[in-house]
């Protein structure tokens, strides 16, 4: 249940295999075993046009880009714009209304600071729509990503606005029917992830903008977790802003993006300020060039850019829809073998869907990085600790968990290996049900 | 199931203290007491250390703390608090010493049996990177609170 429609079909075991082999990382070994990647919710691995665009660019073309007058100054521009229309088109957007930053926790601080210098007064008139001050109020949820709680709490600190939530409940799904309190004509702005990093559930977006444009507050998403893995066009969800980062979804560290409503950019103050994002410079004050190049001061990441555009080729290739479907199958799979483990408490595993292939949980009695350890030494990659997401496993009563997640290139047998070394580690550790 | 190299981290001796922690519940007024957090995994540690008699001759009576954490975490606080236990305080911070020495060795540098006792179990500990600092958590928290105790 990824949204994905009816018809389409998940790859076969051979085409998977395919794939694999285009991802060079993937064929290592970890203490003598190979390695099942399952740790792709933090990082991705690289198929082979990815690394291949990257240092084709650094053999070939590089030179800076939006400056100087050269055959390959020009050349590499080219590209570092094409990369920019191939990605914006990817999630649904018009090529200026994408904004390449440095990863996805500095396109959300480019929003927050971005209504805080027009707090401050920055940006004229057009920009008044973005001043917060006390009375008005931020809305985020319990199961936010650090990145997407901190930039507003400080922004909250700087304006004076107040910062509210929508909680979880018990089964870790957002409480829906609390969100209407929440959600109120004091609302200026809500913040929420698509896809929770830590439960891989899929947030109802629909309804949440709905309840936010109900009261006029602007709305900004975390599409971090979802747009490697479902397909996503941010237009159709009707968000004014959404940030993901390029690493999480086959791309290179080092970029991310933030999309923004056309009308919105043009109307906001900058964050980061200095060279390649003004027209006339005095030694009194600047004029701004439109976006997106108002928000991307300095030295640009074009080889990421360029790189990031490859993995959106690749994605394009398979098919996000394939790819859902086949991730959808795998999180069965996961959330299917984790129940039948004594001990395992899956977060949010019974809260009803739609979800990405992630999960997270909980071995009654042993700690996340000792289950880790275990998994390690078999060859096993996933994450532990709190995912960046403290307030949601305390609020879930535990300080850390064990998270598997999954990316287009893990197969069954992977999936089947993991379930097996928490078996076993469940075991070793005398884990009783 | 699992390679030598796992049985040697997680020795018997590990996780027998992991399930039945020594030393565990604060007492209050203690000379020193320090809170460390591990911030990868929010794992964390509170611990007093209690002396007796003055100045040089100030001697470890007890140490006690409170905290939450991986079977290495818990089972390495354990193992320090029964080493530190009659100990002076000069004594104390050598042994602290010589268990960080050993924990950043990443393997070169066995743990010195006649100064850390049965704490020379944590030794597969130094092999891997990710796992020191959930060794060293009570340890560095003992030393905290032992700077504490001197500038009180």
């Amino acid at each position: 249940m990824t949204g994905t429609s009816e018809t389409t079909h998940a790859p076969t075991a051979a085409e998977i295999n395919l794939w694999r082999e285009d991802f060079p990382l993937l064929a290592t070994e970890v203490n003598g075993h190979p390695l099942a990647y399952l740790d792709s919710g933090a990082t991705s691995q690289k198929p082979r046009t990815v690394l291949d665009a990257e240092r084709h660019y650094y053999e070939n073309l590089n030179a800076a880009v939006h400056r100087g007058a050269h055959t390959l100054a020009a050349e590499a521009t080219v590209l570092f714009e094409d990369a920019r229309a191939t990605v914006a088109d990817f999630v649904g957007a018009e090529e200026d209304e994408l904004v390449w930053t440095s990863n996805a926790t500095e396109a959300l601080n480019l929003v927050a600071y971005a209504f805080s210098n027009a707090s401050a007064g920055r940006g004229g008139a057009a920009a008044e729509r973005f001043r917060l001050g006390a009375g008005d109020e931020i809305v985020v949820t319990e199961m936010e990503h650090h990145a997407n709680l901190i930039p507003w709490q400080e922004l909250a600190f700087r304006t004076g606005a107040t910062l509210r939530y929508i909680p979880v409940g018990d089964d870790g799904a957002l409480r829906m029917e609390a969100a209407d309190e929440v959600i109120t004509p004091r609302t200026r702005l809500l913040a929420f992830t698509h896809v929770s990093n830590v439960l891989g559930l899929i947030n109802p977006v629909e309804e949440l903008v709905a309840r936010a444009r109900a009261v006029g507050a602007f709305v900004v998403l975390d599409a971090c977790q979802s747009v490697p893995h479902l397909p996503v066009d941010l237009k159709a969800l009707d968000v004014d802003f959404a940030a993901f980062s390029g690493h999480k979804m086959l791309g290179p560290t080092g970029i991310g993006a933030l999309y923004g409503r056309g009308e919105l950019l043009a109307a906001m103050p900058p964050f980061l300020t200095g060279g390649s994002m003004i027209t006339t410079v005095t030694m009194e004050a600047a004029e701004y060039l439109p976006p997106p190049q108002r928000f991307e001061a300095g030295t640009q990441k074009v080889s990421q850019a360029i790189a990031l555009a490859a993995a959106v080729e690749y994605l394009k290739g398979i098919g996000m829809d394939r790819i859902a479907a086949h991730e959808d199958e795998l999180g069965a799979r996961l959330l299917a073998g984790l129940a039948e483990i004594p001990g395992v408490t899956v977060l949010g595993g019974s809260a009803p869907g739609p979800r990405v292939g992630a999960a997270s949980f909980d071995l009654a009695g042993v700690h996340a990085h000792d289950v880790g350890q275990f998994l390690d030494d078999q060859g096993i990659a996933i994450r532990v600790g709190h995912h960046c997401a403290q307030p949601l496993h305390r609020r879930l009563g535990i300080t850390a968990s064990t998270r598997a997640s999954t990316y287009l290139y893990n197969t069954t047998e992977e999936v089947d290996r993991f379930l097996e070394g928490v078996a076993a580690t469940a075991n070793f550790f005398g884990v009783k049900a | 199931m699992s390679s030598s190299e796992l049985q040697n981290l997680y020795q018997q001796v590990i996780l027998d203290y992991s399930k039945n922690p020594y030393g565990v519940g604060l007492l209050g007024r203690a000379a020193g007491q320090s809170h460390q957090l591990n911030p990868t995994c929010g794992d964390e540690i509170t611990l007093e250390v209690h002396l007796s008699g003055e100045g040089a001759d100030r001697v470890v009576e007890r140490i006690r703390w409170e905290g939450h954490g991986c079977a290495i975490s818990q089972a390495s606080a354990s193992l320090l608090t029964e080493l530190a236990e009659g100990l002076t305080v000069e004594d104390l911070r050598t042994r602290i010493d010589a268990f960080r020495t050993a924990m950043q060795s990443r393997g070169k540098i066995a743990p010195d049996e006649e100064l850390l006792g049965d704490a020379v179990a944590l030794g597969g500990v130094s092999r891997y990177v990710a796992r020191v600092k959930c060794a060293m958590l009570g340890w560095v928290a003992a030393e905290h609170a032992l700077v504490e105790a001197e500038t009180r």
